[in-house]
């Protein structure tokens, strides 16, 4: 069973963690997409991923006394709440455009839902969020319609997609998931076997060895520095 | 790939100015990339996006005769004014005198 967030801080960190960590590997990209118009877009659309992150971390801070920096670098890899979905270091086309596609499509989903959030903070902090992902899910959405409009694109979409599929399943509660899968599986045709979902509870190594190399400078620096 | 050229308009009411352009497999995709690259500043309000192959390219203009009375410029009038304003001035000056 998936974890249920059980406050508004569980919430938004387990959001803020996935955008900063899809936003980091999504920027693993940059300088080496296929051609350079994607290189430009997926990299900016990596940026925006970063800017909800310190957005949600801004406001989880308030409530925490705490500041967004140090919730999105001075925590240890096991304290981060994001889903293993976004942790995976898959330098390879299809599996990138898969896991946008499936990770944009949920974001999809739990964003409609915190729009209609009694807490003005979030529910607004939603909206303006929602307008930026509207390109996000445009572009994730082309490029699924694109590969699946060849043989070979098709193999490489299925392949990835059965790949990340118990990831997949693991980015969302149970409440939500449902409305996930059936839009997902109405654009894709085709549905996975049922998996058990990896969740939140469940890091990867990929995470650590992210981690390491994302606060590497800031753990470098002397304590005391002002950014 | 198609190659788009892109045009953008920095505020409501100017003309459009050719910005640059980009390749994509279709307009669709034009669209995302040139939001990206053009957009998401806040320095267009709106763009236009042209398959270079839909454009009418006019790029030759003959003029074998010389004809450059066609011209606006085709009269060089600096030479002739300075020219009759030293005939004017002599003529003043003799009126004068």
């Amino acid at each position: 069973m998936v974890r249920k967030a059980n406050s508004r801080t569980d919430l938004l960190l387990e959001i803020a963690d996935d955008e900063l960590i899809l936003g980091w590997r999504n920027s693993e990209w940059t300088g080496i997409a296929p051609f350079l118009e994607e290189d430009v877009a997926f990299s900016s659309i990596a940026q925006n991923e970063i800017g909800h992150a310190r957005a949600l971390y801004e406001l989880v801070a308030q409530e925490l006394g705490t500041t967004a920096d140090q919730l999105a670098f001075d925590r240890r890899p096991d304290d981060y709440r994001c889903a293993p979905l976004v942790e995976l270091r898959r330098l390879e086309w299809a599996r990138t455009i898969a896991r946008h596609y499936l990770y944009e499509t949920a974001d999809a989903v739990r964003i409609e839902a915190l729009k209609t959030s009694s807490d003005p903070g979030v529910a607004g902090l939603a909206a303006k969020i929602d307008r930026e992902e509207i390109y996000h899910r445009m572009h994730a959405e082309l490029w699924i319609d694109r590969l699946q409009a060849s043989d070979d694109g098709r193999r490489r979409l299925e392949e990835a997609v059965h790949e990340l599929w118990p990831y997949a399943l693991g980015v969302l509660d149970d409440d939500l998931r449902l409305e996930w899968s059936r839009r997902v599986t109405a654009r894709l045709g085709f549905t996975p076997d049922e998996a058990r979902p990896v969740t939140r509870a469940e890091h990867t190594n990929e995470l650590q060895e992210l981690w390491d190399e994302m606060t590497m400078v800031r753990r470098g620096a002397p304590a005391g520095t002002s950014w | 790939m198609p190659i788009f050229e892109v045009f953008r308009q920095e505020r409501k009411g100017q003309a459009f100015q050719h910005a640059g352009s980009l390749s994509a497999a279709d307009s669709a995709f034009a669209e995302v990339y040139a939001r990206e690259q053009y957009g998401r500043r806040g320095e267009s309000v709106s763009l236009w996006l042209v398959p270079r192959v839909e454009i009418h390219e006019v790029d030759q203009f003959l003029d074998e005769l010389e004809r450059n009375y066609h011209r606006v410029d085709g009269y060089p009038l600096k030479a002739k004014l300075k020219e009759a304003r030293e005939r004017a001035a002599i003529l003043a000056s003799g009126k004068n005198g």
